[in-house]
């Protein structure tokens, strides 16, 4: 299931791109120079890598929710 | 689909997988990279706290998106409005930097985009750049479908204006003497 998880990712990344390219075209037929212009830029920040600082936060949310939340694992005194 | 449980890995993963364009989209509305950040950084805790509104098998990347996109504007009235600029003086006030844009070419396009109408800025990114289609752009930005539409379709004509600014009289005459002098070649 975890690797399931992780391929639907890609499966999903992929139908974005692929949508983008088509919503570009239809969109941009005339303007082509425009929409690559406009993708460029928007990739030039979401290719960068996630900023640590998030990864940090999003673990720290789990492990908060799991520490509040310990029906599925460990005892309530387990706290951190 | 997956049959984790309903605080499975799949939210903390799925939410991880929009981060990247999350942050480009941030970017285009916040227009300065560390108020970008912050934005998203209070979008991860919202999404968080409210994640189980968020139904399974929808799009999360749409629902983040709009989280987004209500905190910026939610923002931008709480500070009445400080930061809120159309005519590109705030654009002349920002830090620039060159090595995350690449090009000088790219630099006059993002100055551009910021002279447009924050809500035609925004509709073309989703649907130019984020890969959304109309109708979940319509649900991000709460309005008509149509709406979304003109919006997208205004933004290009004046991006074309911006950006070749010329254009026309440099074409004009030129595009004129074409039309007469060679018709086109087939009916």
């Amino acid at each position: 299931m975890k690797g399931l998880a992780v391929f639907m990712s890609d499966d999903k990344a992929e139908k974005a791109r692929t949508r983008i390219k088509t919503n570009a075209s239809m969109i941009n037929e005339p303007y082509s120079e425009i929409s690559n212009k406009l993708r460029a830029l928007y990739d030039s920040v979401q290719d960068e890598a996630i900023p640590e600082h998030f990864l940090e936060l999003l673990e720290n949310l789990d492990k908060a929710e799991k520490a509040a939340n310990p029906a599925d694992k460990g005892r309530p005194g387990e706290q951190k | 689909m997956t049959a984790e449980g309903e605080h499975g890995p799949g939210f903390k993963q799925e939410l991880l997988a929009t981060l990247p364009s999350l942050r480009a989209f941030a970017m285009s509305l916040a227009g300065r990279a560390d108020s970008a950040d912050d934005l998203v950084q209070d979008t991860i805790m919202k999404a968080w706290a409210k994640q189980h509104m968020f139904e399974p098998g929808t799009n999360l990347k749409a629902w983040v998106f709009t989280i987004l996109r209500n905190e910026f504007y939610s923002q931008m009235r709480k500070r009445g409005r400080e930061v809120q600029d159309s005519d590109g003086t705030f654009t002349a006030r920002l830090a620039v930097h060159p090595s995350q844009y690449g090009s000088l070419d790219l630099q006059d396009f993002r100055k551009a985009l910021e002279r447009l109408p924050s809500d035609q800025r925004e509709a073309i990114i989703l649907i130019g750049a984020s890969g959304f289609s109309y109708e979940e752009a319509a649900e991000i930005c709460g309005c008509a479908v149509g709406t979304v539409k003109s919006r997208v379709s205004r933004a290009r004509t004046r991006l074309q204006e911006l950006l070749h600014v010329s254009g026309e009289s440099d074409y004009g005459p030129d595009a004129g003497t074409a039309a007469v002098t060679n018709p086109p070649a087939a009916p």
